[in-house]
């Protein structure tokens, strides 16, 4: 799995995505000594890809970076790759990147009557109502939250 | 218009002002203000978003000439950025392949499809397509259908210009058909050149129903076969196949404008041989090799001082994919035509003779440089290691290490494809 920088808006970070370099962890090693063969090798029919259960969309699959405190309550902390994938239909409950007003934000979408709300999930910030004229648009769901411990 | 598919039923998709819209995606705050992308060295303007339009910037028009413009009309202007556009462009064309059982990739922002015997009506595959391309990646796109590629070119250009059609047009058996080639003017026929448009309008051609109504005879005569087959397509002929697998390239060319004028040896060395290693690598790629090698320096034509340009080339004795051997003969051409006291504007390199390294011909005189294990792992784990970490990671020394001759690319956009180490940090 290979990620390309790209550029940061908003404590955003967009990544480029290459899915023609996969990462392939092996199901499980054994050390074989030769002209032994492993009972278990007609069990290893393949190996898993991280890329196959992360990305389901190729093409519309985005890596961004997570700067800020403001989703620490949706396990998103600061500096965490968000797998972004513009193919899967944001609804409410998600959480989404979404355009407001030029810049991109990570918030959980939820909606307040016929408007949209973006919520953080934090007591030190405020959630976003979505009003007619806020410039306002949906970029994508976040998918999965790469974080390292 | 629920139209069943004609036998031969082709689309052209194109992004609309491809370079501009991959800027927007990432940066919303680009929407709606006039945006426009520099050619490489931040020469002249390559694409323009609506509201550059509306302002009146051209195109092709030389940047520098309209520094105050663009500041006066808030104009964002941006170096090209081909790490992204690329990237965008797999994307969009990757969703424009699956959508149909044939496609052609024609330039980084157009694609032709088939679309003959889909089971839904055309303009409803098309306008599905052109929602999905536009929420998978953010990018807009037009697309034009007709019985053949060249009315599928005019139908695209119709969809682009008139909100009214939602981006897609479909000229299959159009009823004001006539009208419309009447409207366009045969310059802006797919595949008519300037000096043909002159020739055709000293006979009185001025628009594509023009052209398309000419004699057959006379188009073969005065215009060639491709001629003859561009007005049959017009016609609704179709001659023009979807071209499905392009051919290897025949021959690699890498050459650049230098940012500054070079004067020094050195420096052209090093750019000759960064020059050689992209095409090497383009080489390896696509898995060939190359047994010509040509290399050719100029002035700048438009300064008035001393002028010079020359070039020469050389054939190796058997083809080669190895950069240290291509470089070795670049820089011994280079060697050759090399004049001190001018200021060079740009240099270049040519590979050709080109065949697939499976079968390529072996010297009976001289072993092949490379069929040497080491050589042939060297150049693999060159490559995976640019391809990993991003391009130049490793790098031959004689391509310089200062580069100051490079390209000039004051205004681009955070680059998307690079390494994970080289991050900027943001608070």
């Amino acid at each position: 799995m290979q990620a390309h920088k790209a550029r940061i808006t908003n404590g955003l970070e967009f990544l480029g995505f290459e899915p023609s370099s996969n990462l392939e962890l092996p199901l499980f090693l054994a050390e074989v000594a030769a002209g032994f063969p492993s009972p278990a090798d007609d069990f290893i029919d393949r190996k898993l890809d991280l890329n196959e259960l992360l990305v389901r969309h190729p093409q519309a699959t985005f890596f961004v970076r997570a700067h800020g405190e403001s989703m620490r309550g949706a396990g998103i902390n600061s500096g965490d790759l968000l797998v972004v994938d513009r193919a899967a239909q944001p609804g409410p409950g998600d959480v989404v990147i979404a355009s407001v007003n030029g810049e991109l934000t990570v918030k959980r979408l939820g909606r307040s009557g016929t408007k949209f709300v973006l919520s953080p999930e934090h007591p030190d910030f405020d959630p976003i109502e979505i009003t007619e004229e806020t410039d306002f648009e949906l970029w994508g769901r976040v998918t999965y939250v790469i974080h390292k411990v | 218009m629920n139209r069943p598919h004609p036998t031969r039923c082709y689309a052209l998709a194109d992004c609309n002002n491809f370079y501009v819209s991959c800027e927007r995606v990432f940066d919303p705050s680009l929407k709606g203000v006039p945006v426009v992308v520099l050619s490489n060295n931040d020469g002249c303007v390559i694409a323009r978003s609506p509201e550059a339009k509306a302002v009146g910037v051209q195109m092709g028009e030389p940047a520098f000439k309209r520094e105050g413009f663009f500041r006066r009309h808030s104009v964002r202007v941006f170096s090209s950025n081909y790490a992204l556009y690329g990237d965008m462009s797999q994307r969009v064309m990757s969703i424009l392949g699956e959508s149909a059982p044939r496609s052609e990739i024609y330039s980084i922002d157009e694609a032709f499809l088939d679309l003959a015997g889909l089971p839904d009506s055309t303009e409803t595959h098309c306008q599905t397509l052109r929602q999905k391309v536009f929420r998978w990646t953010g990018i807009p796109i037009s697309i034009g259908v007709g019985p053949t590629k060249t009315l599928a070119k005019i139908a695209n250009r119709i969809a682009k210009k008139y909100a009214k059609f939602d981006g897609v047009f479909d000229l299959t058996n159009h009823p004001r058909m006539n009208d419309i080639l009447a409207w366009l003017p045969v310059a802006d026929v797919w595949g008519i050149g300037r000096r043909s448009v002159n020739k055709l309008g000293r006979h009185g051609v001025k628009t594509a129903l023009d052209f398309a109504r000419l004699p057959d005879d006379w188009l073969k005569k005065k215009m060639t076969v491709t001629g003859l087959m561009t007005a049959m397509e017009l016609r609704g002929i179709p001659c023009f196949e979807l071209e499905l697998a392009p051919p290897s390239s025949k021959s690699l060319l890498c050459s650049r404008s230098f940012g500054r004028p070079v004067s020094s040896r050195t420096e052209m060395l090093e750019s000759v041989a960064a020059y050689v290693s992209r095409a090497a690598e383009k080489l390896r790629g696509q898995g060939s090799v190359a047994s010509w090698v040509k290399v050719f320096i100029l002035t700048n034509p438009h300064k008035m001082e001393l002028q010079y340009a020359n070039a020469r080339a050389m054939t190796l004795s058997v083809g080669t994919d190895h950069t240290p051997t291509l470089i070795k003969a670049a820089h011994s051409l280079l060697n050759d035509i090399y004049k001190p006291g001018y200021n060079y504007k740009k240099a270049g390199v040519m590979l050709a003779g080109i065949e697939p390294k499976a079968t390529r011909q072996l010297s009976l005189l001289n072993l092949p440089p490379n069929t040497d294990d080491r050589d042939t792992t060297l150049m693999t784990c060159l490559d995976r290691i640019n391809d990993r970490f991003g391009r130049s990671t490793l790098q031959y020394a004689a391509t310089g290490l200062g580069r100051p001759w490079s390209m000039r690319q004051l205004r681009k956009s955070p680059r998307y494809t690079t390494a994970w180490h080289e991050l900027p940090r943001v608070g």
